[in-house]
């Protein structure tokens, strides 16, 4: 296993192998029937058990909203904790104590509006936090007002006459807050969640996850173009990394670079296959993944990337800060109390 | 030229400069070579918000009063006996402080015409008489400076900027300093660039000599050594000691410490102090705001770490949530509001007291919060310590409400035998403490010690102690989210007994009453202690009888304290805010409180508190007669 996930090398492995039976908690689970949030859990229950990780060395934070209930269904540690909070309390978690997996579970509300500060420091401090953003573009828990990722236009109980703000798009701003891991998924696709959390999880430092979530209460069938069989394959590609960028429903369409230097989709056989880009999700630059993450049609969802879009190695914050400590201590030896409270001017009265 | 040499017992000296002066730092020196002597001190800095206010105006005067003493002080005086003015705006600022006949050293190669109609006097007070009530004397202190580097290859505004160096000089000749420990200072501060080095121990030595040898001064004085306790000394202000003692607090738990902090006036300097001491494993987390430092702490308390954040009153408003969150959470946190002037960002570098309703009531729903309170510059070491006890002990948020006064302040220090320091317990759960009805072992995160009402602290990592916790309400025991009236109702009556239950282990209000038939108590709480004490001393002096009692846990309060208040027939209650400990005795006890308010920015002058003192005990008097 440490092989497979280096950035874990720290977390105890779990003596006896686990099932995802292992990770359902006792609690009842208390989504709507037929909420995406399911799914999710689902697959993340099954999916633990491959890092063959300690259980008790596995936490999940979670902010406030539908979402955020997860860690209760989660039989490893779990908070619960404020709106907008949790990568900031999963910070100081994290950097304290290198020998835990921690997930932070949020949503569009939580994570983009309001602890949108928190999750792009947290992004660029490169903590060593999985960060699952279930994105399903309206709040659910004060029951459907729109969201920082709603479209502009939305109708809902705050905006009877149409939301006027422009819409994060949340790949988008991960990538410009200096993010090493951004990846995108569904909830329906057992599959492809599956291999990006594998990816995320080997991740060394912050990994950001958005997964595009269905509300079938407030916004039902937001992401319903990337679910339907017939328009599926037309709308949505799929990242791999080293891959030509191809999709379509017989693959017709590919990703090409204009010759201003911009990207965009065309017939693969206009501009012949060796015009097609290959995905690198490794490159330093963020600019390719960036010009993937604008591809999309925020309302037709015509062109809609998933995949990882970023994957960089860059040392975690919480690996640094440690390394200074251990630096300062074998430089000048662990700090003695009495001579810090004594420090360098005293003097004696007898 | 011999000079007569008076002694004194007390002197206090103010130095006041441009912000660029150095004042601040002549002032630590001075303060340095005092406590080395021997003497009792205690200082007052006073520097405004702005880093780099306009130069010779009015708000850019930094000032630094020290008082010193061959016997036990508490504060750092009222008043200046000494006042260095470094330009006009310095005399202008600080003038209206001096008492007839003190002394006044005036450089007054500042007092050009331009200077002089930048802070608005129309004639130069050096030769319009209006300092006739003062020893004045006039120094050419920066041409001096020059002229003793002369020989020195800097240009002239590296010379001038030695000034405060000849100023220490000339100081610490008059006072009878050492010297020794300012040329080590400086050795180590320009030990690479020995030209600047030299020229400051030039300037020092000149300033030095030119005491020795001009007749402007006619006296040189020395003041006796403080009959103190045996043991070893240091100097110290309340940001380093109240760094100190959470890194002892976090060696005597053996936990890590943890700081997870957002830079503020006055409480930075507590993040830099523990940022400068990593070798004692301290992670230090310079956060994106207010609220991720204190949701970094409770990530790290959960951990098992000894958490902390530190802030001002401002930074507390913000992080009222999180607090929250730790109530419910019921982990231990430690923190920390250096108090300053309010509302809003109210005066940054100014002294207030106003914090106190905040840290007891800022909070959605009932919400308690444990509330400790230094009361001098060194106590800040204690109180952290005993915050981080009880933020352990009965895992709980714990409020320490220093201010900018004990923040900056300093006074001389009897550093402690680190053995004899009190160890702290973490006590953490380590397995099952509940069995099931099926027989099977369990692990309930909120079954309460029986004693202390404290849940359990199982931290991840712990095999089998899987659990959830978080802001919802949880069912009493298991710690299941709970929406349960009944059990809310206990939920909220157990938090606030453990709390109330703290009062066990804090030891009883003491009162000082000498004659044990004073009729008029001042009750006071935090940095006031000095101030309060000072003035009790001078009115007992003159025949007053008055009982002193200080607080030291403002919530919850000492169990002796509603029979300490209805012994006498008047409470006193002097606070740098407009009555807030009052109003919490009112409602508590519903005695009458007569509240001594004030909210300058600056610490009470023992006079007046003595007249406020002296007047109750009189009106009492005349009441009963
Ligand atoms: S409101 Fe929407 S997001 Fe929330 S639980 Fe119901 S379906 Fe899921």
């Amino acid at each position: 296993m440490t092989d497979t996930y280096p950035a874990l090398s720290l977390v105890p492995k779990s003596e006896l192998p686990l099932s995802a039976k292992d990770f359902k908690s006792d609690q009842e689970v208390r989504w709507c029937p037929g909420c995406g949030d399911y799914s999710i859990l689902s697959n993340v229950q099954s999916f633990l058990p491959e890092l063959g990780l300690a259980r008790e060395n596995i936490v999940f934070i979670s902010g406030i909203g539908c979402s955020s209930r997860f860690p209760y269904y989660m039989n490893t540690f779990g908070m619960h904790s404020i709106h907008g909070r949790a990568p900031a309390i999963a910070t100081g978690l994290a950097i304290s104590r290198p020998d835990l997996s921690i997930w932070v579970i949020t949503g569009d509300g939580d994570a983009l509006s309001i602890g949108g500060n928190h999750l792009i420091h947290a992004l660029r401090r490169n903590v060593n936090l999985k960060i699952l953003l279930f994105n399903n573009r309206i709040y659910g828990l004060t029951k459907g007002q729109y969201s920082p990722t709603s479209e502009q236009g939305k109708i809902t109980k705050s905006t009877p006459e149409g939301s006027l703000d422009y819409a994060f798009n949340p790949v988008s701003l991960a990538l410009g807050a200096e993010a090493t891991f951004v990846a995108r998924t569904i909830d329906s696709d057992r599959k492809h969640m599956t291999e990006v959390l594998r990816q995320a999880a080997g991740h060394e430092g912050t990994a950001l996850v958005e997964i595009y979530q269905n509300c079938n209460i407030f916004n039902d069938g937001a992401w319903q173009p990337l679910k339907d069989n017939d328009s599926r394959d037309d709308a949505m590609m799929r990242l791999v990394h080293g891959e030509p960028i191809r999709f379509g429903a017989d693959n017709e369409k590919g990703v090409t670079r204009t010759a201003d230097g911009h990207i965009k989709v065309v017939p693969v056989a206009e501009v012949g296959e060796d015009a097609i880009i290959r995905h690198d999700a490794h490159a330093k630059d963020p600019g390719l993944a960036f010009a993937l993450s604008r591809l999309a049609n925020p309302r037709t969802l015509q062109n809609t990337p998933i995949g990882v879009f970023r994957d960089i190695e860059r040392p975690s914050y919480g690996r640094m800060a440690r390394q200074q400590i251990d630096d300062v201590i074998e430089k000048k030896g662990v700090g003695d109390l009495q001579s810090l409270l004594n420090g360098s001017d005293t003097w004696t009265v007898s | 030229m011999t000079k007569k040499v008076v002694n004194l017992h007390r002197v206090v000296i103010r130095f006041a400069g441009d912000s660029g002066d150095g004042m601040q730092l002549t002032g630590d020196r001075f303060t340095s070579e005092t406590a080395g002597l021997g003497n009792d001190l205690s200082t007052l800095p006073d520097f405004p918000a702005e880093i780099r206010a306009p130069a010779g105006t009015v708000p850019g005067v930094s000032a630094f009063q020290l008082a010193f003493a061959d016997h036990d002080i508490t504060t750092p005086g009222d008043v200046p006996n000494v006042l260095v003015a470094m330009n006009p705006a310095a005399l202008k600022a600080n003038i209206a402080d001096l008492p007839r006949g003190a002394d006044l050293i005036v450089n007054t190669d500042e007092f050009t015409k331009r200077n002089l109609e930048k802070v608005g006097y129309k004639a130069n007070p050096l030769e319009d008489g209006s300092l006739e009530p003062y020893n004045v004397h006039a120094v050419a202190l920066t041409s001096q400076t020059v002229e003793a580097l002369k020989d020195f290859d800097l240009s002239k505004k590296e010379a001038e900027r030695a000034k405060n160096m000849y100023a220490l000089g000339l100081l610490s000749w008059l006072y009878s300093r050492g010297a020794e420990g300012t040329r080590e200072f400086l050795k180590s501060k320009f030990a690479s660039k020995p030209e600047i080095l030299a020229a400051n121990l030039a300037a020092f030595e000149a300033g030095w000599s030119f005491g020795e040898t001009t007749e402007s001064f006619s006296v040189q004085y020395e003041v006796a050594p403080a009959p103190l306790p045996a043991g070893t000394y240091r100097n110290i202000s309340g940001n380093p000691a109240l760094a100190f003692g959470l890194i002892a607090a976090s060696k005597r738990s053996g936990l890590p410490l943890f700081l997870g902090s957002y830079p503020i006036t006055p409480a930075s300097d507590i993040l830099h102090e523990l940022a400068k001491n990593h070798r004692f494993g301290v992670l230090t987390f310079q956060a994106e705001d207010e609220i991720a430092g204190v949701g970094s702490a409770i990530g790290a308390a959960y951990g098992g770490a000894l958490a902390v954040t530190t802030t001002s009153g401002p930074g507390i408003a913000l992080k009222s949530e999180a607090i929250g969150l730790a109530v419910s959470l019921e982990l231990p946190l430690v923190v920390v509001d250096v108090q300053r002037g309010g509302p809003s960002t109210g005066l940054p570098t100014k002294t207030e007291q106003s914090d106190l309703l905040q840290a007891m009531f800022g909070r959605n729903g009932e919400s308690p919060v444990p509330i400790v309170a230094p009361q001098s510059p060194s106590d800040c070491f204690y109180a952290a310590m005993e915050a981080a006890r009880i933020a352990i002990e009965y895992r709980t948020p714990v409020f320490l409400l220093s201010d900018g006064y004990l923040a900056n302040g300093s006074e001389p220090w009897l550093v402690p035998d680190v053995d004899s320091l009190p160890t702290i317990d973490p006590d953490f759960a380590t397995g099952p403490n509940h069995v099931d009805e099926d027989g099977a072992e369990s692990f309930w995160p909120y079954l309460r010690d029986p004693e202390t009402l404290a849940r359990p602290w199982a931290i991840p990592g712990t095999k089998g102690l899987e659990h959830r916790i978080g802001g919802l309400e949880k069912a009493d025991g298991t710690g299941s989210i709970s929406y349960d009236p009944e059990n809310h109702d206990r939920m909220v009556r157990l938090r606030q007994a453990k709390v109330d239950a703290i009062a066990d282990t804090i030891p009883g209000l003491e009162v000082d009453d000498p004659t044990g038939d004073a009729r008029v108590l001042v009750l006071g709480w935090g940095s006031t202690y000095g101030p309060i004490g000072a003035a009790v001393e001078v009115t007992r002096r003159s025949g007053v009888k008055v009982a002193q009692a200080h607080l030291r846990y403002l919530n919850p309060f000492p169990r002796n304290l509603g029979d300490v208040l209805n012994a006498y027939e008047r409470v006193l209650v002097p606070e740098m805010n407009l009555g807030q400990l009052s109003m919490l005795l009112r409602a508590r006890f519903l005695v009458d409180i007569q509240g001594v308010n004030q909210v300058r920015g600056m610490p009470f002058k023992s006079t007046e508190l003595g007249a406020a003192i002296t007047a109750a005990v009189e009106d009492l008097s005349n009441e009963t007669e």
